[in-house]
Formats: structure tokens, sequence, C-alpha cells
């Protein structure tokens, strides 16, 4: 965080980060035995979290040997992420805002990846838990550009089903040897892929996003006093839902 | 995925082998059944297409996405205060429990923890809202096998938990109470002593639900051995919260991982019970009820003084990384995977909601039951709409 506005952390806890994370660091090393070069890259948080990255090939092995040969029988999701920083230019930026305000769309970032590293726009993410002996792991895999297409994980297990017709009819990923991949939530007829960045948010094209001005200074306020407020910080920022989104209640 | 299919078609055969006398009298044929969008078994808009042999199920498909908001995408022009507002709406009977994991994802990513008093309230909150959502559950399921009088008892019992929820946070249904680092306010004066009479209320509503429906014996005809899950499969699915309890699994997110919540300090049960059937899943959802009233009263006493905000800076960026934090929702396990690149916005925020991995067990579930049987078996599973569709 490079940003001015980091608080002087006093309340910072010690957290119980542990130097050496024993439980974790054997998973990785069963599972770096396992694949070898197949699992091509990790990320270990002591105390926090394990995420793995293996190639596209190996994708459902990772899962077939993570639920057989580790004890993994816990299913808990598969998502994907699209890495791609939106053409939009930052994703508060309306469309509208630059057509009548004139200011320059910004220039698409770079693609960058998080934790355990990457190489394609498109990476399949999952995750699946020991729950006997409350361990946990997330794992990615790199689609790759041509085909977008991985392996389908319902062979080992059953409810990747549903989650991967998710992940297909959002972000355009095949799953090899999926039963049936159709729409989910959208309607047949849906043509694009929602979840993609480079998919546009029409509501915010068509109106002019009203939240920026939560988090500017208000009246009154003191510019230079950000650290101030605990409640101010949350209090005011809580823009109420834009209408075109449709909040709902049963 | 072979020795389900295997299973399923053991059971069907067998169940056919026992029509076949009948159905070789009668000629029956398959028809194709609606079931919603509009039933008030499916709590919201679901639809299930079940393909029927005479009053058997043949195949059934859940068709969803009736109320699908995009929430996943709407997160990703929303800066992270805001967000809450939106995951406020998922589970709609406990919104006080979709901020929490969420909240604790971006205080994971920022290194901020919220002050004990605030970790203690919230832990009371998230048990209130349990409270508020599984009393509209012991309710209606009885509705679903045809007493209507108890869910008139889960609507009166429930007014006095959303008041005590609305007495602190100034809204019943949608409260957006959770910040980063905390909570908005303290508690009002008075409170504590009140939210302890709401407790022995909703024990004595647990009790009276127990000698209405419990033991029933229509309600056990229509819901013992019915919809049974084994543990193997349920796992697979990705079943969490009382549904997977009830198949023997002894596994509770708030005891084995209560990350940032304070049922470390409480003495307190994980209830499971080893049929798995809808029977199961109703008795185990009782048992938390109580349970939940228990944990509430023991935090009320021990309450510790101070802040209920840590420091943060009024413009929330979240410093860039990846954290996944899940909590036991009413529905069952809530988590997020929250990616952020060090914006005001989050990056991408995966949303695990409990019921779209309940509800993925059931066209497994629904295979070769009776139709009848279908909406018992819908209304043990217990999803909110919003909840699958986000």
């Amino acid at each position: 965080m490079s940003s001015t506005d980091t608080p002087t952390d006093t309340d910072t806890p010690e957290t119980d980060t542990l130097e050496t994370d024993t439980v974790r660091e054997a998973m990785l090393e069963q599972l770096t035995g396992e694949f070898g070069d197949a699992l091509v890259g990790s990320h270990l948080e002591p105390g926090i979290d394990l995420t793995i990255r293996v190639t596209a090939a190996a994708w459902a092995d990772t899962a077939a040997f993570l639920k057989t040969g580790m004890g993994f029988a816990y299913f808990n999701f598969v998502s994907a992420i699209d890495w791609m920083p939106s053409p939009f230019g930052r994703d508060m930026d309306s469309q509208v805002d630059i057509s009548i305000e004139g200011t320059e769309p910004k220039a698409a970032e770079e693609m960058t990846w998080g934790l355990a590293g990457g190489e394609t726009r498109f990476q399949v993410l999952a995750r699946v838990n020991d729950i006997v002996n409350h361990r946990a792991v997330t794992i990615k895999a790199d689609v790759p550009e041509d085909s977008l297409t991985v392996p389908t994980w319902v062979g080992s297990y059953a409810g990747a089903n549903w989650h991967e017709r998710e992940a297909w009819e959002m972000f355009g990923i095949n799953f090899a040897g999926h039963p049936g991949l159709r729409h989910i939530y959208l309607p047949g007829e849906f043509e694009g892929n929602p979840m993609r960045k480079d998919y546009p948010l029409l509501a915010r094209r068509v109106k002019p996003w009203p939240g920026i001005v939560d988090v500017e200074a208000m009246p009154g306020d003191d510019e230079e006093d950000e650290i101030d407020g605990a409640e101010a910080a949350a209090g005011d920022a809580t823009a109420s839902a834009d209408p075109a989104d449709g909040g709902s209640q049963p | 995925m072979t020795d389900i299919s295997d299973r399923q078609q053991l059971s069907y055969i067998a169940a056919q082998a026992a029509d076949a006398r009948v159905n070789l009298e009668l000629e029956t044929e398959g028809m194709t059944l609606n079931i919603g969008p509009q039933h008030p078994a499916t709590h919201g808009t679901l639809r299930i297409v079940a393909k029927l042999d005479g009053e058997q199920v043949i195949a059934a498909d859940p068709v969803m996405g009736y109320m699908h908001r995009g929430y996943e995408k709407l997160t990703e022009v929303r800066t992270y205060p805001q967000v809450t507002t939106l995951i406020n709406r998922i589970d709609w009977l406990g919104s006080f429990a979709n901020e929490v994991p969420f909240i604790l994802a971006a205080e994971q990513l920022m290194e901020v923890e919220a002050p004990p008093r605030a970790q203690s309230i919230r832990t009371i909150l998230f048990e209130m809202s349990r409270i508020a959502n599984v009393v509209l559950f012991l309710g209606d399921m009885a509705v679903q096998v045809g007493a209507v009088t108890p869910v008139f008892f889960a609507f009166r019992d429930r007014e006095h938990i959303l008041n005590q929820i609305e007495a602190v946070t100034g809204g019943r249904f949608h409260p957006n109470f959770d910040r980063i680092g905390g909570l908005k306010d303290d508690l009002p004066a008075g409170w504590i002593s009140e939210t302890k009479q709401v407790m022995k209320k909703m024990r004595a509503f647990c009790d009276e639900i127990e000698t209405l429906v419990l033991g029933n014996e229509i309600f056990q005809a229509r819901t013992r051995g019915i919809g049974v899950i084994p543990a193997d499969i349920g796992l697979q699915y990705g079943l969490s919260g009382a549904n997977i309890r009830a198949s023997g699994v002894d596994w509770d997110v708030r005891r084995d991982n209560p990350c940032g919540l304070a049922y470390d300090q409480v003495d307190w049960k994980v209830w499971t019970h080893p049929d798995g059937d809808s029977f199961s899943r109703f008795w185990v959802r009782l048992q938390e009820t109580r349970e939940a009233t228990k944990i509430v009263d023991q935090l009320l006493d021990t309450i510790p003084a101070g802040p209920v905000m840590a420091k943060v800076p009024r413009i929330i960026k979240v410093p860039a990384g990846e954290a996944y934090v899940e909590t036991e929702n009413p529905l069952g396990v809530m988590g997020y995977y929250v990616v952020s690149k060090g914006d005001l916005v989050p990056y991408r925020v995966k949303i695990r909601s409990a019921s779209f991995n309940n509800m993925s067990i059931s066209p497994w579930l629904l295979k070769g039951v009776y139709v009848p049987d279908i909406i018992t078996i819908l209304a043990s599973l217990y999803f909110i709409l919003g909840d699958i569709d986000r």
C-alpha cells in the first residue's frame, strides 16, 4: 500500500503469524512430490493460507489426488479470475464522465497476477477442505489462451458441476468432460460472458457514478483530517444502492 | 460419479419392482411437472422441472437465475465500504451474517483487527441473525408438511429478535452495520438486559416448536428416512451448515476456525445427527437455535470495554493481495475470495454462498423420491433464493 493515508497502526494486533507453518509446509511438500513440474507456483502465507498453481493439464489430477491421496474430501468452490484490466479504464470511471467532461480515457494497465503467479489472462480458481484435520488449500491453474479449456472436476467432486456451469457462463471457460455445460443463471439466448473485464457494465455506462462523491471530502470536512474519524470512514461511505442494479427483498 | 448413479439406479429399480404390479394395471406414462417459479416452498423464485413416472421423480432439474443480480460484477465497481450494502441482500433473513466474512477478508488484507469489544458485539449480532433466520425455517418446515400454526409463532417471535437488531443497527433486515475495523456504533443503553429477555423468549419458542412439531406423528412420517444424504456424498457436493452436520459430519467453522469472532471465549457445543434425513436436518437446526441463544447469553455477560472501531483511514484502500475468509452463516458456510490490486474497489470478489452448494445436491437427492416429498426435502435443505442466485 503506497498511499499516504495509511494509518499509524497502533492497533495492528500481534497476529499469531507463525514463522514456520509446519502443517502447510508439509502439504506443499507432499503436493510438490506428487506433481513435480506440473506444480508451477505456490504461495504460502504462514498461519493463513496455502495457494498452489498447477498446469491446466494437471488440473483434474490435482483434484483426484487431493481427494483420495490427501483427504481433502470437502469440495468448496470452483471459479475463475480474469486478470486483464478493464479496457474501460479504472473501474469506477463511467463512460459518461469521459464523454461529458472530456477526460482522457486512461490507458489500460499492464496485466498483473495475484498469489502464486500466472501467465494467461484467465485463471481457474478452486478450493477444497480437509474437514477432519481442518486444512484447506486454494488451487489455481492458467487456462490456455487458444482453447480456453481445462479438464472438469466433476469426476472427483460431483458438486463441481454447477460451479463449472457458472464459470463457463460467466467467463467462457470450457470444462472438458463436463456432463452438460449449459446456462445456469442467464437466459439461454444470452450472448457474452458478463464476468469478463471487457464486458461493459451497462448501468455504469449510461449513468454517472454517484459513489465517487462519497469518498471525497464532505462539505465542512477538514480534508487534512483523514485518519481522524473511524466512524466517518465508514459512516458516510455507504451509498445507497444504485436503483439500476436492483436491490431486492422478498 | 459412477458409484452415485449406480446407487440411484439400484434404488430406482427397487422402487420400480415394488410398483410393478400397480404400473401394469394402470399403465402409467411419464410426464413433466413444473414446480415453481412461484411456490411457497421455494423461498423466492426457484423452478424445478421434474420428470415423473407415476408418482416418482425420474429426474429433477432446478432452474434458477430468476433472481440473479450479478453481485460479483457489481462489487467490482463499488468501494469496499459500499460492498456491504450489496451483500446484505444475499441471504436476506440473516443479513448481518453476510457482511462479516467480507469485512474479515478485507481486514485480513489491510492487516487491521477489530477491537475486542467490536468482535464480541459482532459475534452477538451474528448469532442473532442466525436465530432470526433459522426461526423462520422451524416454522416454515411445519407448513410444508401441512401444519400452519407454527409459522405464526415463528413470525411472532422473530419480531423480538428483529426489534433488538433494529435497536442497535437501525435496520430490521439490512443492518449494514459492520465496518472495516469494527462496527458503526456501540450498543444502545439498556440493550443487554432486553436482549437477555428476548433470548429467554426464544428458548421458550424452541420448546414450543419441539412439543408442537418434533414429536408429531405426521411430521415424523413425512420426514423420517426421507431425503437421506450420506456423509461422503454431502462432502462431495460441498454441503455445509446443518445440512452436513445432520449427516453426522462434525464440522463447524465457528469452532474450527473462529478467525476474528469471539466463539473461542464461549462454552458451546456443535450438534450433529447421524441419520442424514429431513428430520435430522430439522432437529439439528432446532438444537442450533437453542445453542445460539446460549452463545448470545454468555457473550452479553462478557462484552469487553473499549472502542468499537480500530483506527482506519477515512478513504479505504485495501493493499494488493488475495484473501479468503469463510464463516458459519445461518444457511451454511459463506466465504468471500477477495482479490485486491490496491485500489478503492475490489478487483474480483468470488462469493461462495452456502445455498448454492446446498442446492447443487438436489438433482441427485430428488431422483427416485415421490412428489409430495420433493417439497419436504427442499424445505429441509433450507435455502434462500438470494443466496443461490446472488
